[in-house]
C-alpha cells in the first residue's frame, strides 16, 4: 500500500455534503482532499439537453445511479429471512460520482417541522410513552438551531417558494405550519399548471391551506451568494432520475462546482473507493483512509480530519468495516451504528379526468401545491394510533411514457384493454400523494452481510426492513386524507393506490434512506453528536440523512444540507480552534 | 484532547502535496486541482441500437409472439409489431443489459421472497433462454406439440394470464411469474423508449399516448388549463425519419 502525503481533511463522497464541505472548509483555509468513486460528471459532457431526456438510459438501464455489480446491499423484511442482494436497484436509487444523488434529484426542498427534531419528547409529552419497539428519538438540535443553514441553503440553490411563517408572523400564500424562516424565499413559486389549480381549490374546499412545493428547479435566471449562475427552468420533465441539462436544477455542479474546483487548497479523486477509516493504536483518533483505485492499487492517506460525505447507507457501512463504534444488534438491543434505520411511506390517489389535458409532460421535478395540515404534530394524533404525518401534495413531475402509465380500477396489465386504457389516460390523469414520514423501530436495521461480498471482498451491507404497525396506520390515515382532496378536484373518477403487504425492494418509492449513523445527545443513544461529530472519534464527522434518527414527513436534501452547514460551521468556529470533542461525553 | 496537538496553525502550514498537484489530464483523470474538468466535442453518449441479436430465430419467434400480445395491433393503432419491440429486445439482450453488468451477479442463490426481486443465476440474456425453452416445452406438451408461437392468439392470452398469476407451471424450474414480469417490463420500456434503442419505431408509442418524446422547454405551454397540447414527436436523433430499420 502505498502511503500519500498527509491532508488537513479528506472526504468520503462527493455529492451535495461534499461539495458544501468542501467549500466550508477550504474557505477556512484548509488544504481539502474529495475521493468519490463514482467518475467526475459535468453539464455540459454528461448530461446535456441533447442526451438527458433518455428514459431507457438514466433510469430503466440504471446509467444514472451506484453500479450493482460493484457493491450494493442484501435485503430481507425481517430477521427469520436470509438476506439476497439487491442485484438491481428498484426501491429506492443511490447515486455514483460527483455530485452524488443531487444530480437526480427532483429539488422538492423541504424544511423539517421544529417539533420533528424532538420527535421523542414533544410526541411523548402530547400523547404519552411511544408504542413498545419504537425507538424515536430527538435529535439533539433545534429547527432553530438550523433556520441560518437551512437559510444558506435557500440562498445557495435558488429555491423558489412563498414563505407561510416569516420570523413568526403567518403569510397568506405559504406553508402556514413551518418553522419561522428570516428570509422570504429567494426565487418566486413555480407556475402552477391545470392539475395543482384543481388541487388548490379543492383543498380550500376542505379548509386547507395550500401553498406551492418549494422547489429547486429555478423559477427565473440567478445568481447565488458564490457567483453561481443558474438558468429558469423550462419544465422538460426529466428532473428525478436524470441529470439537468439547462443548469436549471440546483445541484452541485450548478451551485458550487464551478467555484470550488478552481480553488488551489481542493483537489479531487474520482474513481477512487475508499476502503476503510486508519485510526491510530488509542483507536480514538482517525489518521486518515485507505482507498483503492480502478487499477486496483491500494493507497493510504492521511488527514487530520476524516469526514463522511457518502450516501447514508454507505456512510454506515464504512463505519462498521472500520469497527468504529458497535454495530447494533436488535436481539440485545446493544450497538449503535446501523440502529434506526428508516425510510418513507408513500400513499397515493389518482384522479382520472374525461375531458380535462393534465398533460404531465409539461412538468418539473418540483412543480406542486401542497398541504400540511396531516404532517408532523400539525394535527391531533389522539387515539389515531399513529404518530407522524406527511404533507399530501399534486406535483406534475413528468409524464415519461415507460414509467407513467395511470390506469383506472380494474385495468388488465397487458392486452389490448390495457393499450387503450394507458392511450386514454396518460395525458389526462394525476396523482394526489402523501408523503409520510418513517418511525424508527428496534426491528429495522442495518449491519453487514455474512455471506455477500463487494468487487473488493469486503462484506456488502445488509438491510433489515419492514413497514411498522405506525406506517400502516399513518399510510390509511394519508391516503384518506389524499383520496378527500382527489375527489373534490373535478376528475371522472378516483383511484386509492394503498401499499398492502410487506416492504417491496423492487418497486421505486423514494430515495429517501436515513438512519444507520443516527445523531443525538449522549453516547448511549448515537453515534454522532449534535454536530454529526463521531462520540468515539472526535476527528470524524459524519453528514448525510444517516444521522437522522427517525424521517420525518419531506423530503431530507435541505435538512441534509443544513446540517452539513451546521456541522461545518462548529467544525470552523469551535474544532479548529480547539480540536477535540464538541460535546462533553 | 484525543486529537492531539493538531491546531490551525499548523494545518496552514502544510504544503500542497506533489503527488496531488499532478496536472490533471482532461476528462477521465482520476485526480482533479484547480479547474473544472471538460473536454471540447466529448459528450458521454448513449449504447444505439446496433443490430446486434442475441435469440436464436425460434427463440425470437416465442419472444416476438409473447410482445405481440401483451402490446397487440389492434384498432386503437400499432403495437409492439410495427414497434420494434422484438428488435429492441434481442439489441437489448446482446449487449451490456443481457450479460447483466451493471447488476449484482455474485452467489450464492438461493431460495427468495418476491420482495427481494430478481435472484436468478442467469443474467437477462440467459433467462430469457431458459425461460423460452422451458415456454415451449410446456406448450408442446400441453397443446399437442405446439410452440407458444404456433398456438392461436386466445391460447396464448390465456397461457400469458396463467404465466402472470403464476398459474402456470413450467419445467426447469423456471418462474412463469418473473419470467413473465421480465419480458412484460421489456415489452413495455421497448414500446416507450426512444428510437434510437430500435423500439417505438416511427414513434408509434409515444404517437399512441401524445408523448412529445424529447423536448426540453415546455414554457410556452404552462398556462394550457386543461386544454390538450399537441406536439409532433421528436427523439434524441430527430424527427421519426431517422428510426433506425
Amino acid at each position: 500500500m502505498k502511503k500519500l502525503p498527509p491532508v488537513d481533511v479528506v472526504l468520503v463522497g462527493f455529492g451535495w455534503t461534499g461539495a458544501i464541505m468542501a467549500q466550508e472548509l477550504t474557505d477556512a483555509g484548509l488544504q481539502v482532499l474529495a475521493i468519490e468513486r463514482g467518475a467526475w460528471r459535468d453539464t455540459p459532457t454528461h448530461f446535456p439537453p441533447t442526451t438527458a431526456p433518455d428514459e431507457l438510459r438514466w433510469y430503466w438501464r440504471k446509467e444514472m445511479f451506484q453500479s450493482n455489480a460493484r457493491d450494493t446491499l442484501t435485503f430481507r423484511n425481517n430477521r427469520d429471512q436470509v438476506a439476497r442482494p439487491m442485484r438491481r436497484w428498484g426501491s429506492f436509487l443511490p447515486g455514483e460520482g460527483v455530485g452524488g444523488g443531487g444530480v437526480h434529484w427532483n429539488g422538492q426542498t423541504w424544511r423539517f417541522l421544529p417539533s420533528d427534531f424532538a420527535a421523542q419528547s414533544h410526541n411523548t409529552a402530547r400523547y404519552g410513552a411511544l408504542p413498545e419497539g419504537m425507538t424515536v428519538q430527538d435529535y439533539g438540535v433545534t429547527y432553530d438551531e438550523l433556520e441560518p443553514h437551512y437559510d444558506r441553503f435557500d440562498k445557495l440553490c435558488g429555491i423558489g417558494g412563498k414563505a407561510g411563517n416569516l420570523r413568526g408572523e403567518i403569510v397568506e400564500g405559504g406553508n402556514p405550519f413551518e418553522g419561522p424562516r428570516s428570509a422570504e424565499y429567494p426565487n418566486p413559486p413555480m407556475h402552477m399548471t391545470f392539475s395543482q389549480n384543481q388541487f388548490i381549490h379543492a383543498a380550500r374546499q376542505l379548509g386547507l391551506k395550500p401553498f406551492p412545493g418549494p422547489s429547486a428547479n429555478l423559477t427565473r435566471p440567478y445568481v447565488n451568494p458564490l457567483g453561481a449562475q443558474l438558468a429558469p427552468c423550462s419544465y422538460c420533465g426529466f428532473c428525478e432520475k436524470y441529470g439537468c441539462g439547462n443548469y436549471s436544477k440546483a445541484s452541485a455542479q450548478t451551485t458550487i462546482l464551478p467555484v470550488l474546483m478552481r480553488k488551489p487548497n481542493f483537489t479531487l479523486k474520482v474513481q477512487n473507493e475508499v476502503l476503510s477509516i486508519t485510526r491510530d493504536n488509542t483507536g480514538r483518533r482517525a489518521t486518515g483512509v485507505t482507498h483503492i483505485d480502478l487499477d486496483g492499487n491500494r493507497y493510504e492517506q492521511p488527514a487530520e480530519l476524516v469526514i463522511l460525505c457518502a450516501y447514508p447507507l454507505s456512510n454506515a457501512r464504512l463505519m462498521m468495516l472500520s469497527g468504529i463504534g458497535e454495530v447494533y444488534n436488535p436481539a440485545t438491543g446493544e450497538g449503535l451504528v446501523g440502529k434506526n434505520y428508516c425510510y418513507q411511506v408513500m400513499a397515493a390517489a389518482q384522479v382520472f379526468y374525461d375531458d380535462k389535458f393534465t398533460n404531465g409532460f409539461v412538468g418539473a421535478g418540483a412543480l406542486g401545491a401542497a398541504v400540511d395540515e396531516y404532517n408532523g404534530d400539525n394535527f391531533d394524533h389522539t387515539g389515531l394510533g399513529f404518530i407522524g404525518g406527511g404533507y399530501i401534495a399534486n406535483w406534475t413531475t413528468n409524464a415519461r411514457p415507460i414509467e407513467t402509465h395511470r390506469t383506472p380500477e380494474g385495468t388488465p396489465t397487458w392486452g389490448s384493454q390495457w393499450k387503450a386504457a394507458v392511450a386514454d389516460n396518460f395525458l389526462t390523469s394525476t396523482t394526489v400523494g402523501a408523503h409520510g414520514a418513517s418511525m424508527a423501530y428496534a426491528t429495522n436495521a442495518l449491519d453487514l452481510d455474512p455471506t455477500y461480498k463487494d468487487a473488493y471482498g469486503q462484506p456488502l451491507l445488509r438491510m433489515t426492513y419492514d413497514f411498522t404497525p405506525n406506517d400502516r396506520a399513518m399510510a390509511r390515515f394519508l391516503s384518506a386524507r389524499a383520496t378527500d382532496i382527489a375527489r373534490l378536484m373535478g376528475g371522472r373518477e378516483v383511484k386509492v393506490v394503498l401499499r398492502d403487504g410487506p416492504y417491496d425492494s423492487m418497486p421505486y418509492q423514494t430515495t429517501h434512506n436515513t438512519g444507520g449513523t443516527i445523531m443525538g445527545t449522549t453516547p448511549a443513544n448515537s453515534v454522532v453528536n449534535r454536530y454529526l461529530q463521531s462520540w468515539d472519534v472526535p476527528n470524524l464527522f459524519v453528514m448525510g440523512a444517516g444521522v437522522f434518527p427517525q424521517n420525518a414527513g419531506y423530503n431530507p436534501t435541505a435538512t441534509v444540507a443544513a446540517l452539513t452547514f451546521w456541522a461545518a460551521a462548529a467544525i470552523r468556529s469551535q474544532y479548529l480552534r480547539n480540536p477535540g470533542p464538541l460535546v462533553q461525553a | 484532547m484525543a486529537t492531539g496537538d493538531w491546531s490551525r496553525r499548523h494545518v496552514l502550514a502544510f504544503t500542497i502535496p506533489a503527488t496531488l498537484a499532478a496536472a490533471a489530464t482532461p476528462g477521465l483523470a482520476r485526480t482533479i486541482r484547480g479547474h473544472v474538468p471538460w473536454t471540447p466535442g466529448r459528450v458521454d453518449s448513449p449504447y444505439p441500437f446496433d443490430g446486434a441479436r442475441f435469440l436464436t430465430p425460434q427463440e425470437r419467434r416465442c419472444v416476438s409472439a409473447m410482445v405481440e400480445r401483451l402490446i397487440p395491433s389492434d384498432a386503437r393503432g400499432p403495437g409492439a409489431r410495427e414497434a420494434g419491440v422484438i428488435d429492441f429486445i434481442d439489441n437489448q439482450l446482446a449487449g451490456f443489459y443481457g450479460r447483466g453488468e451493471r447488476w449484482y451477479m455474485q452467489g450464492p442463490f438461493g431460495p427468495s421472497t418476491p420482495e427481494q426481486g430478481y435472484q436468478f443465476e442467469e443474467p437477462p440474456a440467459g433467462f430469457y433462454r431458459r425461460g423460452i425453452a422451458a415456454l415451449d416445452s410446456a406448450c408442446r406438451e400441453r397443446h399437442g406439440g405446439r410452440v407458444f408461437a404456433d398456438l392461436d392468439a386466445a391460447t396464448q392470452d390465456s397461457v400469458l394470464a396463467a404465466m402472470e398469476k403464476g398459474e402456470f407451471e413450467l419445467p426447469d424450474g423456471v418462474p412463469a411469474k418473473a419470467f413473465f414480469g421480465l419480458v412484460h417490463e421489456n415489452a413495455i420500456e421497448g414500446f416507450f423508449c426512444d428510437p434510437l434503442y430500435g423500439g417505438n419505431r416511427d414513434m408509434v408509442g409515444w404517437r399512441l399516448v401524445g408523448f412529445p418524446g424529447a423536448r426540453y422547454d415546455y414554457r410556452p405551454y404552462l398556462d394550457h388549463n386543461g386544454q390538450r397540447v399537441t406536439l409532433e414527436p421528436v427523439g434524441l436523433k430527430g424527427g421519426p425519419a431517422w428510426t433506425p430499420r
